[in-house]
């Protein structure tokens, strides 16, 4: 017994030795730190498993070129398997660490969160998990949606189908295929106003969690209600299913447009491949496919450290979504630091460099953002791409729509807080 | 806790059920009723306040299911959406009403309790496998009822965002209020659970669990006491979502799905079943597991690895040992976290001889 307690008194204490060290050996001077969390085990592994790594790339990038005034990034993560608690967990570990800036992954943590983001003044973007609501900067100060949210792309669908229809909607028939969850059903009082405005009729059809099974919405939509137009927000692999249901019915793909949750490269992989989804309109908040600089420039950063492109690389849509979440991050530092004069960096310095983000579009990968201190939402902009070949091809330039509705709702989920 | 006596030397039933059996005993609990309540909010950061409460909360869950699963054998894989129905109920008193906490807490445990005697009712015909999953289909039934009927969902995404509770004008704010004001419910909780298992009703419920038509025989109402397991169970839950909604500042459906129930069910059956102190053990384990093996594998792979592979594999590598640990501690001791400790306790007993 004797013995055994020696030997792990010295193991505790070589241990706490070795703590100790790796704590010095991390501090360094002219340090930001960005809290990075993420869901690469959860529900949403599929996207977490591309998104965040590709936030990581973007950062280590910054780091190597000296893009951020002589500061460098540093990013640690903390995986929270899309559960609420260990979020909370992870907010306050990466407080400690001196974190001003969180790229928060998904819409309940966003939600646990708000309040300590508030009070302890530290900026989160999240885009495509947040509230809606958030877009107003008045109400959530330090919440920074920054993407299109649901009341948006809701606007932006049904504006994108009247163009199609030759300008005018009078008399068409619409169809909203949702996932059944709270997400799912948020954009629903935009479609319903945008009705009354725009005269066409409006059915919705609900999913139901798996979401797997989806023959009998589709041949209702395509056989008995013969839409002349489908919205579909879907999640998970209800997408995938839903593009086969629509080529088995012979439903025309180029008459469905997916909001952003169902426009990945994975839902057309799992769908059957890109022929078999020829025509299907995805809408993006960040610039789909390959072709844009910095990609390359990440791609030649992997190569230079002699290291293989990693694979995720070619989930165009995922990855350049992590790309744009970390520059508009990188961006709003970047603009802090101007103004900060050298002091330390607070999460308000963050917030006033977050709010002067005007036109900063990466080549085409960013939106044509203007971030203000009431619209954190940067305009609600989207991109619609469509599946022709073997990739994305941009239909529309960035566009938006409807704002005056977009934000009567937004005032109208304030009220129901 | 650390007591030990050196051998039996009870003469009554009263000793034999007091809950401190010897003196020193008393001490030793009021040694870590002082550690936790006064010290700890003091000495501790922010951060590790927070793991604290997150466990705290997760005791009162865990001790509600133990309840049922552990003294009364009835099994359950609700327990999320009972947490969800007290997490509601309290919400839409404190937006709608202004209620304070000492009102919206036992208000949500009660609705919590109501609903899940409700769901206890098949537990009368069913047992084992199939009460499991009547049970599941009351975990999916309440979850559909919450996020498509408004009037309780409210709120954006079916999220209610709840203010700080606040004790005669001072906003429960800090980390360390929060730590004292869910401590408090906490001890509640466990001082409950200690006296219910040694009351009448307690004694009926492990009548009941270890073989229950010899239970009926001897005159338990069997149908009154499974309701009352359901209840008390429930009670508990709806307690600590309430306590989990005031912590998180927010009642969202997604913090109490299917794995949550799970969870609860995993610290039930680590901890030790039929044990106060193996649910505590078990919600502690459960919670900070991960977190530790989190620091553990970055601490080593640091060294190693860079920080973006490093997040790459620590999550993956992170459930395989949570899960090889589970099964280690399961193992070494089928009966739990809480048995594990009574072996070292009677171990200590007779150490240094070992006779």
């Amino acid at each position: 017994m004797t013995r055994i307690s020696t030997t792990a008194l010295a193991l505790m204490a070589g241990a706490a030795a070795w703590l100790g060290l790796a704590a010095t050996a991390a501090a360094q001077e002219k340090k930001i730190v960005i809290g990075v969390t993420c869901d690469r085990t959860g529900p949403t592994q599929i996207v977490g498993t591309v998104l965040c790594p590709a936030q990581h790339d973007y950062f280590d990038y910054v780091n190597a070129n000296h893009l951020l005034d002589g500061y460098t990034i540093d990013h640690p993560e903390i995986e929270t398997g899309y559960k609420v608690p260990p979020a909370v967990e992870a907010y306050q570990r990466q407080k400690q660490q001196g974190a001003i800036i969180m790229p928060i992954y998904g819409t309940p943590q966003t939600h646990a969160l708000n309040e300590r983001l508030e009070q302890d003044k530290i900026v989160a973007t999240t885009p495509g998990f947040g509230i809606a609501a958030s877009a107003d900067g008045q109400k959530y100060p330090y919440l920074f949606p920054i993407a299109a949210s649901y009341f948006s792309q809701g606007a932006a669908a049904v504006k994108f189908a009247k163009d199609q229809a030759g300008g005018s909607l009078k008399g068409k028939k619409i169809a909203y295929i949702y996932y059944d969850n709270p997400a799912g059903t948020e954009p629903i009082p935009v479609l319903k106003d945008l009705q009354n405005l725009e005269g066409f009729e409006l059915r919705t059809f609900a999913v139901p969690p798996p979401g797997v099974e989806l023959t009998a919405q589709v041949l209702d939509i395509t056989q008995r209600y013969k839409a002349d137009f489908v919205i579909s927000h879907l999640f998970g692999r209800s997408p995938s299913v839903s593009i086969k249901e629509f080529k088995a019915n012979g439903y025309p793909l180029s008459k469905v447009i997916a909001m952003v949750w169902a426009s990945g490269e994975a839902d057309i992989k799992a769908a059957g491949g890109w022929e078999v989804a020829q025509g299907y309109n995805t809408m993006q908040f960040a610039g789909a496919g390959d072709n844009y600089p910095i990609r390359q420039k990440i791609k030649a950063m992997y190569e230079k450290a002699g290291k293989a492109v990693p694979a995720i690389m070619d989930n165009t849509v995922y990855y350049n979504r992590g790309l744009f979440n970390a520059a508009i991050e990188v961006e709003a530092l970047s603009n802090a630091l101007k103004s900060a004069n050298g002091n330390a960096l607070t999460g308000t310095d963050v917030k006033k460099g977050m709010e002067q983000i005007h036109d900063f579009t990466m080549d085409g990968l960013v939106p044509p953002l203007q971030i203000t201190p009431t619209d954190h939402e940067g305009g609600g902009w989207v991109r619609i791409f469509r599946v022709e070949g073997n990739g994305f091809v941009p239909v529309t330039d960035w566009f938006n729509a409807y704002r005056d509705i977009v934000w009567q709702q937004v005032k109208a989920a304030e009220q129901t807080q | 806790m650390f007591h030990r006596e050196s051998g039996v030397f009870k003469t009554s039933y009263a000793a034999d059920m007091a809950l401190y059996p010897l003196p020193i005993a008393k001490w030793a609990v009021a040694a870590f009723a002082g550690l936790f309540i006064a010290i700890a909010p003091l000495t501790l950061g922010e951060y590790d306040l927070s793991l604290l409460n997150l466990c705290l909360v997760a005791i009162v869950g865990a001790l509600g299911l133990n309840i049922l699963l552990g003294y009364t054998g009835q099994i359950s894989i609700g327990q999320g959406a009972f947490m969800s129905v007290g997490a509601y109920t309290a919400a839409n008193l404190i937006v709608h009403l202004g209620l304070p906490f000492w009102i919206t807490i036992p208000a949500g445990g009660l609705m919590a309790a109501l609903i899940g005697t409700l769901v206890g009712i098949p537990s009368l015909r069913i047992k084992g496998i199939y009460l499991a999953i009547a049970t599941l289909a009351a975990q999916l039934i309440i979850e559909w009822t919450i996020n498509h009927v408004h009037w309780i969902s409210g709120g954006i995404q079916a999220s209610i965002e709840i203010p700080r509770p606040s004790l005669f004008g001072h906003v429960l704010a800090s980390e360390a209020d929060i730590y004292l004001f869910l401590m408090f419910f906490a001890v509640l909780a466990i001082v409950a659970t200690l006296n219910l298992v040694r009351s009448r009703i307690g004694r009926a419920f492990i009548a009941i669990r270890d073989q229950d038509v010899a239970a009926e025989i001897i005159g338990i109402n069997i149908f009154r006491y499974k309701l009352y397991a359901f209840a008390i169970s429930s009670f508990y839950a709806g307690v600590a979502g309430v306590l989990e909604s005031y912590y998180l500042g927010i009642a969202n459906y997604e913090q109490f799905q299917l794995d949550v129930s799970i969870d609860y069910l995993a610290m039930v059956i680590i901890g030790g079943l039929g044990s106060v102190l193996g649910s505590i053990f078990g919600a502690v384990f459960v919670t900070l597991l991960p977190i530790v093996t989190r620091w553990a594998l970055e601490a080593a792979g640091g060294m190693f690895l860079t920080e973006a592979n490093l997040a790459d594999l620590v999550p993956h590598l992170r459930l395989v040992i949570f899960g090889a640990l589970i099964i280690f501690f399961l193992i070494v001791e089928p009966d739990g976290l809480a048995r594990l400790w009574r072996n070292i306790r009677s171990y200590f007993r007779v150490w240094p001889f070992s006779y």
